[in-house]
């Protein structure tokens, strides 16, 4: 019981990074792929929030008559994650983008089969 | 497009209120949440709204591209600029306690130049990206 | 146990949310619950104490990223077409042993943690309590998260804001100009005009 308690947060973000791992690698339209690849984003940072976390602590602003803190290096971490994994998803759309022109298609497997059969 | 009335006279009133509500959060992004990033995508988030409701040809002649692009590279700038300044002033790179009289002061004008560099680069950059998407679509 | 009982029911709505987003082949909609996906787990952050974490997932996740995935869907998929994907032609197997293989020995790595909201685990032992007690009289800047970004460690966001400008110049490369329309000439062969 206690190991629960302990680590409930943990294996619930672990199962929601299975899920977004899942989707990448079963799915082959491309921007359910992207989606899926934001979602596993998602869960990776509040796996670090959680290690940071501190039970009865405040945001880390320094106030008058707060003794305790959260951890704030994680959230710097994850601030920078956070913006470059836009500048990644972004560029990941522009790509789709481009490939729906030059193939016709956006699913996987008939990209597959143009290129084998050229 | 006859019909958004609505949205056109709500966002008139709404987009004013945003870019206000985006300086707030990047000059006090000191003392509360917020900071350059999150000052960055609000203000973009306004023109994006303009966009939406006024047409991309309406909006680019509020904010031309060749402006957007001339002020992504002013924000990098200004941040490498910064840490350039710092050397000339007899420190390392990117101290910030040469920038003026006492160590406090230094450290809150570059804390100040620094993020208003990552927020106009932020807000730029989105709207270049914006931009670029809406304007592949078009024949 | 307020904060434990809100804690477990966003992380159930999210985790309701990932697998419908799974299961779903309309992709509109699966747009739209990727955006309330970003909603839920920026309150899940407030709830764990990250408030700057939050706004910037609720601005890019719910705003940005979202804008942009509709406009790939508009220049996709034409006006009339059904924005769906192709149903898969078997159900698949090998993916989803993998990654079960995959999420029980992450789960069994979960037993050398600390325990969660521990005050006493080694983060937060080391760099963290000067930060917190220094920040305020070398900076005089009362936001730790703001002072440790823009003056303790500089260097990644000047990184960072360098990948944001890339990106944005690469997204200008790929699609800047208007899409270059195909002829075919006399012979069948294609000219772009």
């Amino acid at each position: 019981m206690q190991l629960i308690i302990d680590n409930y947060n943990y294996w619930l973000v672990i199962i929601l990074m299975m899920a977004g791992f899942y989707t990448v690698i079963s799915r082959s339209n491309l921007i359910k792929k992207i989606a899926g690849l934001n979602i596993f984003q998602v869960s990776v940072f509040l796996l670090y929030i959680s290690i940071g976390h501190v039970k009865g602590g405040a945001a880390p602003i320094i106030e008058e008559g707060v003794k305790l803190y959260s951890n704030p290096l994680p959230h710097v971490l994850i601030l920078t994650a956070i913006v470059v994994g836009v500048a990644t998803t972004a560029l990941g759309l522009a790509l789709v983008v481009r490939i729906k022109e030059a193939y016709g298609t956006i699913e996987e497997d008939d990209i597959h089969k143009q290129d084998q059969s050229l | 497009m006859k019909h958004n009335l609505i949205l056109k006279i709500v966002s008139k009133f709404l987009i004013p209120l945003i870019i206000m509500f985006a300086l707030y959060v990047q000059f006090h992004g000191d003392f509360g949440p917020g900071g350059g990033f999150q000052a960055g995508v609000i203000f973009s988030s306004a023109f994006i709204l303009y966009t939406l409701v006024f047409g991309i040809d309406t909006a680019k002649i509020i904010i031309p591209p060749a402006l957007l692009r001339i002020l992504a590279s002013l924000g990098v700038l200004l941040y490498a600029g910064t840490g350039v300044a710092g050397l000339l002033l007899g420190g390392k790179y990117l101290q910030y306690n040469v920038l003026a009289s006492t160590n406090i002061a230094g450290q809150h004008l570059g804390i100040l130049v620094v993020e208003l560099g990552v927020g106009i680069t932020v807000a730029s950059v989105m709207l270049i990206i914006f931009f670029a998407f809406v304007e592949r679509g078009r024949n | 146990m307020i904060d434990n009982l809100v804690d477990i029911t966003l992380l159930t709505f999210l985790t309701i949310t990932a697998i419908a987003i799974i299961r779903l082949h309309n992709l509109l909609a699966v747009v739209m619950l990727f955006s309330i996906f970003s909603l839920l787990s920026a309150g899940l952050f407030v709830v764990l104490d990250a408030v700057d974490v939050a706004f910037t997932e609720a601005a890019v996740g719910a705003g940005i990223s979202t804008v942009l995935m509709l406009a790939t869907l508009a220049l996709t998929y034409s006006h009339k077409e059904e924005k769906s994907e192709k149903t898969p032609a078997h159900t698949a197997w090998l993916p989803l042993i993998v990654v079960i293989i995959t999420g029980s020995m992450l789960i069994y790595g979960t037993s050398d943690l600390p325990a969660f909201g521990d005050a006493s685990g080694p983060s937060q032992k080391h760099v963290a309590p000067y930060y917190l007690e220094k920040s305020m009289p070398e900076t005089g800047v009362p936001n730790v998260v703001t002072a440790i970004l823009a003056s303790y460690r500089g260097f990644d966001t000047l990184g960072e804001v360098t990948v944001i400008f890339t990106a944005g110049v690469a997204v200008m490369l790929l699609i800047g100009r208007r899409r270059k329309t195909k002829e075919k000439n006399k012979a069948g062969e294609d000219i772009e005009t």
